[in-house]
């Protein structure tokens, strides 16, 4: 609960005192570069064998003489945009990127950059923070839009080459009863997980204190609570928005 | 010039510094010195802001720094440059534009003019074609003085120096010592230097407070810190046989 209530009073402290406009632009490009295009490998390899393999383990599992082939495709569509992308991304998201910013925070903590921020009157938190959540709430949907269709793009592939399905009845179950909701709840989760990630990395990282040894501490939690927090909120907007 | 009064501060049950209080002039080098965990680093600390004092006051040329108003705060903090023990460089910054970071965020001038004025500030720590050299690839004592030029970028009225020669060789710190001094000068700064290396008190000790266990004990300069008769602050002046020599 104390934890709960510091991490509260963070975020809080990111409005206050805050710099220029223009002192953060410059920074948020940067910081989309290093959070959204750095991650774009990891994402697609992650989101084509994503796909792939949900298709041929769906086979594997469902068809059989009284379901239609299409089947397959419509379980990897709603499965991509309703779970795997958003929720599985994040995790690889909270994994590259949580890790950098709490490691990349806490090394200026330790160094005492944190400190020389704070002495020449810059409120440390929102100049470094902030960037780096509003480029993960710009980039992340992002990702998650880029792994939706490459998941899906791979799931074809990986059907058409093993010969589970055609491609013809892929294209078919994909378009089969197509309930459009399904994307702007995928948005939604992306928006929710960049905010949780980001935040909560940033929380772990700002608040190191020690040495070598806690920030790589640091780290590890920052990717745990991220990927914790990542599930609790992944059912809870299940279970209001669905 | 600044003054604190009855500065106290404890963490958790621990109390680190009791009632301190004394006074910094204006175009003098004071030094707080002090052996190890003897509070000096909390006490700059309190000083600067980045740890809040639980008794006492602050004052910068009368401006109550520990109860003033955000605004107030504010503007202190933009007349403060610090040193830090490490130079608190930043990594992902060169030297160029560390020294302009102050400037870039605190400031309005162009950016000729900023260039114009980090060039002076590097002329002045005497390092001169070192811009675009990232932090790690210069050495300790270039980084020391990087750490000065950003911290004096701002025309600081403040300087705050921790530990400035910690880590560097004895004829690279008397450098450094000499150049916090001619700075200081210079720019007519009140400047606080926390150390613990005899070599910087014996050389520009203007003004020199001593703590021990988190007390203030002896206040006065580099001569009469030799003469004085505390033998806590005996012990510290004269912990080396070179001292025991001298004595």
């Amino acid at each position: 609960m104390k934890n709960l209530g510091r991490y509260i009073l963070f975020i809080i402290s990111l409005f206050q005192r805050r710099e220029r406009v223009k002192t953060y632009f410059p920074l948020i490009i940067n910081e989309c570069v290093k959070i959204g295009y750095d991650s774009i490998f990891i994402v697609c390899i992650v989101s084509i064998f994503m796909g792939a393999v949900t298709t041929i383990q769906t086979a594997y599992n469902l068809v059989g003489p009284l379901i239609p082939d299409y089947i397959i495709s419509v379980v990897v569509r709603d499965m991509t945009l309703l779970e795997l992308s958003p929720t599985i991304i994040a995790i690889v998201f909270a994994g590259k990127v949580g890790s950098n910013i709490a490691g990349e925070l806490g090394t200026m903590r330790i160094t005492e950059q944190i400190d020389a921020l704070e002495v020449m009157g810059i409120n440390s938190s929102s100049y470094l923070v902030l960037p780096k959540i509003i480029a993960s709430i710009l980039m992340f949907p992002i990702l998650v839009i880029i792994s939706a269709f490459l998941a899906i793009s791979g799931g074809y592939f990986a059907g058409s080459l093993t010969e589970v399905i055609t491609g013809e009845e892929y294209i078919y179950g994909l378009r089969y009863e197509f309930n459009p909701f399904n994307i702007p709840f995928a948005l939604i989760k992306a928006y929710v997980f960049a905010f949780i990630v980001s935040s909560i990395s940033a929380f772990q990282g700002y608040y190191t204190s020690g040495g070598a040894l806690e920030v790589g501490k640091s780290s590890t939690n920052a990717v745990t609570n991220s990927c914790i927090v990542i599930l609790i909120a992944d059912y809870l907007l299940a279970q209001m928005l669905l | 010039m600044i003054e604190i009064k009855n500065i106290s501060k404890s963490f958790n049950d621990k109390q680190v510094l009791f009632n301190i209080s004394g006074k910094f002039i204006k175009g003098r080098t004071n030094l707080i010195i002090g052996a190890s965990g003897t509070g000096k680093s909390v006490l700059l600390k309190c000083m600067v802001g980045l740890l809040s004092p639980d008794t006492g006051k602050v004052l910068f040329d009368g401006r109550n720094f520990t109860s003033g108003n955000k605004q107030l705060l504010t503007e202190i903090r933009r007349d403060l440059g610090m040193l830090f023990q490490a130079s608190a460089l930043f990594d992902s910054k060169n030297v160029e534009e560390n020294i302009k970071f102050p400037l870039d965020v605190l400031s309005n001038l162009t950016e000729n003019n900023k260039i114009e004025k980090v060039n002076h500030c590097l002329k002045l720590v005497g390092l001169e074609n070192i811009n675009k050299k990232m932090p790690s690839e210069i050495s300790g004592g270039m980084k020391k003085r990087v750490g000065i030029a950003r911290a004096i970028v701002n025309d600081s009225k403040y300087l705050f120096c921790d530990e400035p020669n910690s880590g560097l060789d004895p004829l690279t710190a008397i450098k450094i010592d000499n150049l916090i001094l001619e700075i200081t000068k210079k720019l007519n700064t009140t400047t606080i230097i926390v150390t613990h290396d005899m070599n910087s008190v014996i050389e520009i000790g203007e003004y020199i407070m001593f703590l021990h266990n988190g007390k203030k004990l002896w206040e006065g300069d580099n001569k009469s810190i030799l003469k004085s008769k505390i033998k806590e602050l005996n012990k510290f002046v004269f912990s080396n046989k070179l001292m025991k020599k001298i004595k």
